[in-house]
């Protein structure tokens, strides 16, 4: 009885405990950016491919368009973000130097290094936490990049290996999984590329990349830093009514809780299943209780005849019930801290989900709350049966 | 002081419904000390009239003193408390309540009543016991249980020895009346006897009044008195 209300108790909290962690981290990827920037398209999607790497860039926006936006009189700082390649499923960032000077996630946090520094060489990149961690590699190894976004079996920029300079901190964040290079690099391993496969009879060896000019020509988005956030609204009216081609400029904040109001529903629905999958374990105890009742009956009289009253009788089952459901909502909080403790490696891994084990938030607290006051209600039920069997069989039940 | 613990004059008490048992009794008297074998066939009353005198069930108006004190005139709770500090109660068989053990149960009425906890602290005419544990321990003792029992739950006993323990719980805390209901009708013969043997015995010892209700005449010869619950009845035609 305690166990099925441990394990309802047990999909309640996870649930809102991996819907509040989600919204946290969600929330926590990006601060200390006013603005991004990329190609025209929904505010939500442009969140999701420049700071979630989720999904793809529909467009990618000019070389001379980032110019003009960084060199705004407004703009204190711009990071480009090149997307597209891959290493062995990771994404890879190009990106210039500013990204380790203004990211910023978490409460203003700069990204840090555990080993290693930033890319000075064209063929430097910089791996994030968990890219160092599955593919066990330190500083000073040699990587090759993979071309498109999707994993193993694609073309390789086999001749061109690049040489891993530092490794990030742990984040949490989508940087734990990504490889960042420059993004003259990006330019140098696509030299002798067209179209998305290397050019037949075309081949540009890698010392001899550094001749060419590796400006490039395209970006995926732009993280924007003001000087004032009291221009931020002025400057995103310059970047979306910006001449050169069709360009949309998002507030982190703004269009996060637009993702959020979409995610609202799938999360109440979520936590709606949860709470009846507790209600139906709450009934089961009730079911149980009351069936019970004409068994006891003969426990019921013998209270009676010490003198216990009928309301005491009627508590007794009350607190009763309480007592299975608190029990139960403990051994639930305790499994699922357990559960915490084993499947959060497995979650992280495998859905990029941080599942931290530690305490409950206020609103699991509220949660957990609400269902033993539930559990004491319902126990009225058995509570006032068993008050009526007492005043109906007094000394002598009927058996 | 009145002499009798149970005085009962012109009572008359109906179950609801038009064909409800109807239980009327002219006089019924016992006096202190006194040990009484009730005797009845089932149906005949007698869960009925021990309800009545454990003021679980409340008579039409009339002349109802137990232990000088008038039951229809106290509120059900006055009762409640009333029942748990001046009568012990002993019933057939499952006697006791399971999740407890032997002595929890036996200690039962102690929790319900300040009164019988006093009593079993300061148990008139033998020694103070230190603790409520203590004096359980010793009455369990008196009735012949082992007091290795005492911890145990009451599930791993034998019906005898459940008997015994429900009889402690009677009288623990010196209660002014005994009311046993078929106490041994679930033990065999040779048990039976062992049992009257050592609860008269615990009685006498205590000076405490028993009402003991059975349908088996045969254990009439032990009591002081027997009365049919047939003769108290005005009408016995009208038996339910």
């Amino acid at each position: 009885m305690a166990v099925s209300i441990a394990l309802s108790v047990m999909l309640l909290l996870g649930v809102e405990q991996l819907r509040t962690q989600a919204r946290e981290s969600f929330s926590q990827s990006i601060s200390g950016t006013d603005l991004v920037a990329g190609a025209r398209t929904s505010p939500i999607q442009l969140m999701l491919y420049a700071v979630f790497r989720l999904g793809d860039a529909t467009h990618n926006i000019r070389w001379s368009s980032f110019r003009a936006m960084a060199e705004h009189p407004a703009v204190a700082w711009a990071v480009p973000i090149s997307l597209g390649d891959s290493h062995r499923g990771f994404a890879v960032v190009g990106t210039s130097a500013a990204y380790f000077e203004h990211f910023r996630y978490g409460d203003r946090r700069l990204l840090t290094f555990a080993e290693g520094k930033p890319f000075v060489d064209i063929f430097d990149a910089v791996i994030g936490a968990d890219v160092a961690e599955q593919l066990g590699y330190h500083v000073g190894d040699s990587i090759v990049l993979n071309h498109g976004a999707k994993g193993l079996g694609l073309a390789e920029h086999a001749d061109k290996p690049f040489k891993v300079s530092g490794i990030l901190e742990r984040t949490g964040l989508p940087v734990d999984r990504s490889v960042h290079v420059g993004l003259e690099s990006i330019e140098a391993i696509h030299l002798d590329w067209q179209g998305g496969a290397p050019m037949p009879g075309v081949s540009i060896p890698a010392e001899y990349v550094r001749k060419f000019v590796l400006a490039p020509k395209e970006i995926t988005a732009a993280l924007i830093g003001l000087k004032s956030r009291a221009g931020v609204f002025q400057m995103q009216r310059f970047i979306n009514q910006y001449k050169g081609e069709p360009l949309l400029a998002v507030l982190p904040g703004v269009a996060l809780d637009e993702l959020w109001s979409i995610v609202n529903i799938v999360e109440k629905s979520l936590l709606a299943i949860s709470a009846l999958v507790v209600a139906v374990g709450l009934s089961g105890l009730v079911a149980v209780v009351l069936a019970g009742l004409g068994e006891r009956r003969r426990e019921l009289a013998i209270l009676r005849s010490v003198g216990a009253g009928p309301h005491v009788v009627f508590m007794l089952l009350a607190i009763e019930g309480l007592m299975v459901v608190t029990a139960g909502a403990l051994l639930g909080v305790m499994g699922l801290t357990a559960l915490g403790l084993f499947a959060a490696p497995i979650l992280e891994a495998h859905l990029g989900i941080s599942f931290a084990a530690g305490m409950l938030s206020a609103e699991a607290w509220q949660l957990l709350l609400l269902v033993m006051t539930t559990g004491f209600l319902v126990s009225l039920i058995p509570g006032y049966r068993a008050y009526r069997l007492s005043l109906a069989d007094g000394l002598t039940p009927r058996l | 002081m009145s002499p009798f613990v149970v005085d009962i004059q012109n009572l008359v008490f109906q179950w609801p419904g038009k064909h409800g048992f109807r239980l009327s009794i002219p006089q019924f008297l016992v006096k202190r000390g006194e040990r009484v074998f009730l005797q009845g066939a089932s149906g005949s009353g007698k869960s009925t009239l021990l309800s009545l005198l454990g003021g679980v069930l409340l008579p039409q108006p009339c002349h109802m003193q137990i232990l000088d004190t008038d039951l229809t005139a106290l509120t059900s709770s006055a009762r409640d408390r009333f029942r748990v500090d001046h009568i012990g109660f002993l019933f057939q068989q499952f006697n006791l309540v399971p999740y407890l053990s032997v002595r929890e149960n036996v200690l039962l009425p102690c929790r319900f009543s300040q009164y019988r906890r006093q009593r079993a602290l300061q148990s008139p005419g033998s020694e103070a016991a230190d603790s409520l544990e203590q004096s359980a321990d010793r009455l369990l003792g008196q009735l012949g249980l082992d007091m290795k029992l005492a911890r145990q739950p009451v599930t791993a006993l034998s019906v005898g020895q459940q008997q015994r323990v429900a009889a402690a719980r009677a009288l623990i805390g010196h209660p002014e009346l005994i009311i046993a209901d078929e106490p041994t009708s679930s033990l065999d013969a040779g048990r039976q006897a062992e049992f009257l043997d050592v609860l008269l015995g615990r009685c006498d010892d205590e000076k405490v009044t028993l009402i003991f209700v059975s349908h088996d005449e045969r254990l009439a010869s032990h009591f002081s008195r027997a009365v049919n619950l047939d003769e108290l009845h005005e009408t016995p035609g009208e038996l339910a």
